[in-house]
């Protein structure tokens, strides 16, 4: 796939029809070059196992991913489980049902919550960095070299980016979601009169394999779209250190909207039947 | 070996080259002048097809390998000098380490870097840089490089020498060079023909000879502001 793009100059829209049109046209364009950004880093996957030079960029991007956020996704997943213990348990207590708090917590943190505050850190953390480096490829003709060594960029930059992006964000979401029951616990304890271990209880009788398999298939996909984004939005870069910054903005709003809406329509795929 | 048919490329509205023509031949050692902002980027990025002609065509001899020096030298943040110029090699070649290592020994001597090889880009001075991407250019044994203004930033001996690698990198491996530059004394010692492009159109085509006694007045200035500031 061809990265280093001409600036594509429109003529003025005619009419407010034409420049509706136009934003849906670029808008699929956009999403349809994000797809195939992520398929062709997919399948350079094998050759970046392969080769020592690209795993080392990938184990590079493994650290950066998933050992330099553990921080921001610690103080992230305990807070969620303590907000959200506090919350749920103030309306379980209202109807006496402080028993069922560990479960509620459980079942919110690993089909929901969890991979969507880690995906949230991550764009944040990671995909931003991504963009605003990538970005800055490709206003220094970094990539453009590249495409003319006959380095493919996809290969060399995005696909070891992605695959760490894909490999770490279902481990922090566990993480995450580990941290959030703990914190739900704790606020359970010591501001509600829950003890622990029912709590515990609770929480383990709940939650089934499904669960977890849908919660870490959702980060997964919340890997791959921020990584594909924010590689995508840096490429884009035109206009020097101003279109870098806007790149970084884009690829984190992108994210944004596709974790929230992409979360809905898995849960929505998985967890409720199609016909009434 | 490079062909450009009446190019005119256009951002927008904005026209760069309005009908540019001309040929390089192989073996050939091009200099391009012109003031700047005419578009001599733009032209150098068309023959690698980053940017393609809004009209008229562009041919390069189908089995070149092409390579090309950056205006800013566009090395990888990441990598030091020695590994940004052993990159194309390790990436696209099945080249022995020892081998990838004595091709890149030779092409830092070659730019005298080989002081600086562990140092990364950010450590360097722009000079330096430039020179690195040199390297990096010529190591995959390239039958035609572009460079985008080689010398610019360097001190003289420094351009001296750059000037004298391009011409012998001509001579030993024939490789075919077009040369954007602002020295034009320096392109007249080195080239063995002369462009010169001014608002999109090509002003002078011709050996050095010749290109000092054009009577196209926009010419006789540049030459002699050239001069002015050189003697
Ligand atoms: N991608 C682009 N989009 C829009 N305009 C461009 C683009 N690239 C170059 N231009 C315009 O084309 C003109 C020529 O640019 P170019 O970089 O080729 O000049 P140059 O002759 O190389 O100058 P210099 O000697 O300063 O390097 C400039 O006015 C520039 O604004
Ligand atoms: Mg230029």
């Amino acid at each position: 796939m061809r990265i280093t793009r001409e600036p594509i100059y429109a003529d003025e829209p005619r009419g407010v029809l034409d420049a509706v049109r136009r934003h849906v046209v670029s808008y699929l364009a956009r999403v349809g070059r994000c797809v195939r950004l992520a398929a062709e880093a997919l399948a350079y996957a094998p050759y970046v196992l392969a080769h020592r030079d690209s795993r080392r960029t990938m184990i590079a991007q493994l650290y950066v991913t998933g050992i330099r956020t553990l921080p921001v996704i610690t103080v992230v997943g305990v807070f969620t489980g303590m907000i959200m213990g506090l919350q749920v348990g103030l309306a379980l207590r209202r109807f006496s049902q402080e028993a069922y708090l560990g479960a509620t917590v459980m079942l919110t943190l690993v089909r929901e919550m969890g991979p969507f505050v880690t995906g949230i850190c991550l764009s944040a953390c990671v995909g931003s960095a991504m963009a605003a480096e990538l970005g800055t490829m490709t206003v220094n003709d970094e990539v453009a070299a590249l495409e003319i060594m006959h380095i493919p960029p996809v290969r060399y930059l995005v696909a070891p980016r992605l695959a760490a992006l894909v490999a770490m964000s279902p481990l922090l979401a566990f993480y995450a979601c580990v941290l959030g029951v703990m914190g739900g616990g704790l606020v359970g304890y010591t501001q509600l009169n829950v003890d622990f271990s029912q709590y515990m209880a609770s929480a383990m009788s709940m939650a089934t394999v499904k669960d977890v398999y849908v919660g870490l298939f959702k980060a997964t996909v919340f890997g791959l779209v921020i990584g594909a984004v924010s590689c995508h939005e840096g490429f884009k870069s035109t206009l020097g250190a101003v279109g870098v910054g806007r790149a970084t903005q884009r690829s984190v709003i992108v994210s944004f909207l596709l974790i929230l809406t992409l979360g809905y329509v898995i849960t929505r795929l998985f967890y409720l039947d199609f016909l009434p | 070996m490079i062909e450009f048919e009446n190019v005119v490329k256009r951002f927008g509205r904005k026209e760069v080259l309005s009908g540019v023509s001309f040929t390089v031949a192989k073996g050939e050692v091009v200099a391009l002048l012109g003031p700047s902002g005419t578009g001599k980027s733009v032209l150098l990025k068309h023959v690698v097809g980053l940017l393609a002609p809004t009209s008229g065509s562009v041919t390069v001899a189908p089995d070149a390998h092409v390579g090309y020096l950056f205006q800013g030298g566009a090395l990888l943040a990441w990598l030091t000098v020695w590994e940004n110029v052993a990159l194309p090699l390790r990436e696209t070649t099945d080249l022995s380490e020892a081998e990838i290592a004595r091709r890149v020994d030779d092409a830092l001597a070659a730019v005298e870097l080989t002081e600086s090889a562990d140092k990364y880009p950010a450590e360097i001075s722009g000079g330096m840089v430039k020179r690195a991407g040199l390297a990096r250019a010529v190591v995959c044994q390239a039958d035609v490089v572009l460079y985008d203004e080689p010398t610019s930033g360097l001190d003289p001996v420094t351009s001296a020498t750059i000037h004298r690698l391009i011409k012998r990198l001509n001579a030993t491996r024939g490789i075919t060079s077009v040369v954007v530059t602002h020295d034009v004394l320096g392109a007249l010692s080195f080239a063995d023909r002369i462009l010169m492009l001014k608002d999109g159109r090509v002003l002078a085509d011709a050996k050095p000879a010749d290109f000092v006694k054009s009577v196209v007045p926009e010419v006789r200035e540049f030459i002699a502001s050239a001069k002015g500031e050189d003697l």
